[in-house]
C-alpha cells in the first residue's frame, strides 16, 4: 500500500497529491511516470510523476477528474492509499546542456511539464514558460513555473488570466519576434500538441511533446499505447512518452484515444446509481 | 484388460453453454474414475513417462498411490518434484511430453498422467500449510513471478534459501495471470499454488519492474548472492501491416490482459474495458490465439475466426485447445494470410485484406514454407483483429545490464547450467527460449535451482 501524506486541490477538477513511495522517489527522473491501481476492481491508471523528493522519499502527482477512475482518485483523502504503485516508468529525458528552452503547457499538461522546467532551469539553461488553460480558475502550478521561469507566459480561452488564446498565439508571437530557442517541449492535450508541432516546424524549432496514449502495464508487454513515429510503431511507455512533436502521427493518437468512449460512457452510468459496489445490477 | 483402451472421459461443460461463460471448461475426475485410471498404469520397471516429464515427476510412484486410494501421498510425492501441479495438470501438452511416452500409449490411448496430477493436486487444494525450512544458505533474488521463476524460487526455499521474487505486475503468477483464460485455468488455482509457494518462506514483492526501481547490479549490492532472471518473452510482434495501429486492431496480449488480469469481462463491476465487436479474427494458431479466439465468443462476439498463413497440419497449437475452439464454433481460414487492415472514416477496423497461400519446400525446422499466391487477394469483413503471432523477451532488465549477453532474437544467451554471460546470474524459461511451455519454463527454473546452488556453495 502506498499512503497518500497530502492533498490539495489545485483548480476545480484538478488535485495534487503527495505520496509515500521511497524506492519510486529514489529513481524517479523528469519524464518518468508510474501506473496505479486504487483497489482490486480499479483500472490500472498511468500518472506522470509531477515531483519527488528523495530526502522525504515521497513523489507528487497531480489528476483531474475526466471519468470514473481519475474521480475515484480524486476522491481519495489524506491517509487513504493507493493498492498498487508501480514506477518510475518510461524513458526519463535528457535535461542537461540547453541554453534556451521554450516550456509549453495546456491545462493537466502543465503538471508533466514542471519536472522538465525545473530540471532544464537547475542545469542552467534560460527557460521561457508559456502556460494555458480554460479560464483563470482552471490554471495550475502558476507559482512553481514563476519560480524556475525567466519569462511566464499565460493564455486562458476566455481571457480571464493573461492573454486570451490559445499558447500556440504567445509562441508565435514570440517566434515570429525572432526569439530563438535550442528546444520547445509541450504536453498537454493532443490536439494542442498537434498544433504546436505544426507551428515549430515551421520554424524548424525541435520539438519534444509526452504522449499520453492509453496503457494497460505500462512496461512495454501489450502495445496497447502504440503510436507511430516516423512511420515507424513504437510504445509510448517504454520508447516514450517523450517524442519528437515533428514526427508523430497525431491523428491516429487523437482517434486511438476515442477507442473506448462507449465504455466509459458505460463506466459514468454506473457511477450515477451509486458506485462500484452497485455496477453489476447495471450488467 | 479389464482397464480398457480409452482413458476415462473427464466431464466437460457442454459447448453450447460454456461458450457464453468464463468458468473452467474441464471439470476433473471424481475419485472413482481416477482410481480407474491409475489402473490403467503398467507400473513399468523402467517408465519412459517420467524422462518425457521436464520436472521429472515420479509418474508410476504417484499413479500407484492415487490407484490405492491415497489422495494425499500422491499429491505429496507429485510436489516433490512439482511445486504447481494444479497448474501442469491442466495446461501442459502431455500429449508431447510425458503421455507421448507411455507404453500403454502404443497399442491404446496413453493414461492420463496430466488428468491425474491435476486431480491429486486439486485433491490438496485446502490442506494444511507446509512448514519452511531454515533458511540459512545464502539470499538468492528471483525476477519475475512466472512458471520458470515460481519454480526456481519454491525449490530453493526448499533448499534452505531466502528468496525474493520481485514481479512487475500487481499479482504473481505471469502467464498463468494475464494470459491464459479462467476457462482454461481459473486464477483461483494459481493464486492457491502461489500461496503454498509463499508458505515455502518465499517472499513475493509486487510491483516491482527490475531494471527501473532498481538493476541486477544493485540486487547484489543488497546482499543477493545470486540472481535468477525469468522475465519471460511478453513482447508482442505485429505484422508491421498498414492499418495495425487502427481502433479494433490488439495483440494477443493486450486483449488477454485486459480480459484476465484486469476482469475486463466482468465490465463494468471490474473498470478496465475491453471492446470486441461481431466479427473478430485471430491471426496466428497458437495456443494464444486460439486462447483469444475463444474469449472474443465468451466476450459477445458473433464470429470468431482464426486466420493462419500455413495448414491444418502445422498449426501449433495443441490439438485438444484446437478442437475446443472448434467445438465453441470458432472457424478456421487456412492458408490465408493477412495483407493490409482496412478501417473506417472514424478509425475503426472495417475488414481486412488477405492473401491465399500455399505450402512450397519444408524450411530449416521440417515446416513446409508458406507462399503467396500472387493476385488472390481478397477482403474478409470484420471489426476486430487480434495478433497472436508470437513475443519477444521483453528488453527493460537488459537494457539496464548490458553484460547479460543475448542472440539476434532478443533472448538470453546461456551455458548448460543457466549461467549468464554475467557471473552469478541465471536465466530460464521462455527469455532464454523464446516463447514455449508452461512446463518447459518450470524444468528450466528447476535446473537453475540446482546450478545457483552448486554456484552459491562453491563461494562459501
Amino acid at each position: 500500500m502506498y499512503k497518500i501524506l497530502d492533498k490539495n486541490k489545485l483548480a476545480p477538477e484538478i488535485v495534487r497529491f503527495k505520496v509515500a513511495a521511497p524506492e519510486v522517489a529514489t529513481k524517479a527522473k523528469p519524464g518518468h511516470f508510474l501506473i496505479v491501481r486504487v483497489d482490486e476492481q480499479a483500472e490500472r491508471i498511468p500518472l506522470t510523476i509531477a515531483d519527488y523528493n528523495r530526502d522525504k522519499g515521497t513523489i507528487t502527482i497531480i489528476i483531474q477528474e475526466v471519468g470514473f477512475s481519475s474521480r475515484q482518485i480524486c476522491n481519495l483523502d489524506k491517509g487513504d492509499a493507493f493498492l498498487d504503485l508501480v514506477g518510475p516508468l518510461g524513458e526519463p529525458i535528457e535535461t542537461k546542456d540547453y541554453d534556451k528552452v521554450v516550456c509549453i503547457g495546456g491545462g493537466l499538461g502543465n503538471a508533466p511539464l514542471y519536472p522538465k522546467a525545473k530540471s532544464l532551469k537547475e542545469h542552467g539553461a534560460e527557460v521561457v514558460s508559456i502556460l494555458g488553460a480554460q479560464t483563470a480558475e482552471k490554471l495550475i502550478l502558476e507559482e512553481e513555473f514563476n519560480e524556475v521561469s525567466d519569462k511566464l507566459y499565460i493564455a486562458t480561452d476566455d481571457g480571464s488570466k493573461g492573454k486570451e488564446g490559445f499558447v500556440t498565439d504567445i509562441l508565435e508571437e514570440l517566434l515570429e519576434a525572432g526569439e530563438e530557442f535550442e528546444l520547445a517541449i509541450a504536453i498537454g492535450p493532443m490536439i494542442m500538441m498537434k498544433a504546436v508541432s505544426e507551428l515549430t516546424a515551421k520554424y524548424n524549432l525541435e520539438t519534444m511533446v509526452s504522449l499520453n496514449s492509453l496503457m494497460i502495464d505500462g512496461t512495454g508487454m501489450c502495445g496497447g499505447c502504440r503510436v507511430t513515429v516516423a512511420g515507424e510503431t513504437k510504445f509510448a511507455c517504454v520508447d516514450g512518452p517523450a517524442f519528437d512533436g515533428h514526427l508523430v502521427d497525431f491523428d491516429e493518437q487523437l482517434r486511438r484515444q476515442q477507442f473506448y468512449k462507449e465504455h466509459e460512457a458505460k463506466v459514468k452510468e454506473c457511477d450515477h446509481i451509486g458506485g462500484e459496489h452497485q455496477c453489476h445490477k447495471v450488467q | 484388460m479389464s482397464q480398457g483402451t480409452i482413458k476415462q472421459k473427464m466431464p466437460q461443460q457442454d459447448a453450447n453453454k460454456r461458450v457464453n461463460n468464463f468458468s473452467e471448461v474441464a471439470l476433473g475426475y471424481d475419485e472413482e474414475t481416477a482410481i480407474k485410471e491409475a489402473e490403467r498404469c503398467l507400473q513399468c520397471s523402467n517408465p519412459k513417462c517420467k524422462a518425457g516429464c521436464p520436472v521429472e515427476v515420479d509418474i508410476p510412484e504417484f499413479i500407484e498411490l492415487v490407484a490405492e486410494g491415497k489422495f494425499k501421498k500422491a499429491a505429496k510425492k507429485v510436489k516433490e518434484k512439482n511445486n504447481l501441479p494444479a497448474i501442469c495438470g491442466r495446461v501442459c501438452p502431455q500429449e508431447e511430453q510425458c503421455e507421448a511416452e507411455c507404453i500403454v500409449g502404443i497399442k491404446n490411448e496413453p493414461v492420463g498422467i496430466g488428468r491425474l496430477e491435476r486431480f491429486v493436486a486439486d485433491y490438496i487444494r485446502d490442506s494444511e500449510k507446509v512448514k519452511p525450512v531454515k533458511q540459512d544458505k545464502g539470499k538468492v533474488a528471483v525476477v519475475g513471478a512466472g512458471p520458470a521463476g515460481l519454480t526456481a524460487g519454491a525449490d530453493l526455499a526448499k533448499m534452505g534459501y531466502q528468496v525474493t521474487i520481485f514481479e512487475s505486475f500487481h499479482k504473481p503468477g505471469g502467464v498463468l495471470t494475464y494470459g491464459i483464460p479462467e476457462f482454461r485455468l481459473p486464477k483461483e488455482i494459481v493464486q492457491d499454488e502461489v500461496e503454498k509457494i509463499k508458505d515455502l518462506g518465499v517472499e513475493i514483492k509486487l510491483n516491482k519492474v527490475v531494471g527501473k526501481i532498481k538493476g541486477v547490479d544493485e540486487l547484489f549490492a543488497e546482499g543477493y548472492d545470486a540472481v535468477f532472471v525469468g522475465t519471460g518473452a511478453g513482447l508482442p510482434k505485429f505484422l508491421g501491416l498498414e492499418g495495425e495501429n487502427l481502433n479494433g486492431v490488439y495483440s494477443a496480449n493486450e486483449f488477454l490482459t485486459r480480459v484476465n488480469l484486469m476482469k475486463a469481462y466482468k465490465f463494468p463491476k471490474y473498470k478496465t474495458p475491453v471492446y470486441v465487436g461481431d466479427k473478430v479474427a485471430v491471426v496466428g494458431a497458437g495456443n494464444v490465439a486460439m486462447d483469444a479466439a475463444r474469449t472474443a465468443l465468451r466476450l459477445g462476439a458473433k464470429e470468431s475466426m482464426i486466420v493462419y498463413r500455413r495448414g491444418r497440419e502445422e498449426m501449433p497449437a495443441r490439438e485438444e485447445e484446437i478442437h475446443h475452439a472448434q467445438e465453441e464454433g470458432v472457424e478456421f481460414k487456412l492458408l490465408n494470410n493477412p495483407t493490409r487492415i482496412l478501417g473506417d472514416q472514424d478509425g475503426f477496423v472495417r475488414g481486412m485484406e488477405c492473401v491465399k497461400m500455399e505450402l512450397g519446400e519444408r524450411d530449416e525446422s521440417g515446416r513446409r514454407r508458406p507462399i503467396a499466391i500472387e493476385g488472390s487477394e481478397f477482403e474478409i469483413d470484420v471489426d476486430t483483429v487480434i495478433m497472436a503471432i508470437g513475443q519477444n523477451p521483453n528488453p527493460i532488465l537488459l537494457q539496464d545490464t548490458p553484460e547479460i549477453k543475448t542472440t539476434d532474437w532478443g533472448t538470453i544467451k546461456t551455458d548448460e547450467s543457466k549461467e549468464t554471460s554475467k557471473e552469478g546470474v541465471f536465466a530460464g524459461g521462455d527469455v532464454v527460449t523464446g516463447a514455449a511451455t508452461v512446463i518447459e519454463a518450470m524444468g528450466a527454473g528447476k535446473q537453475a535451482a540446482q546450478s545457483i546452488d552448486q554456484y552459491i556453495q562453491k563461494q562459501g
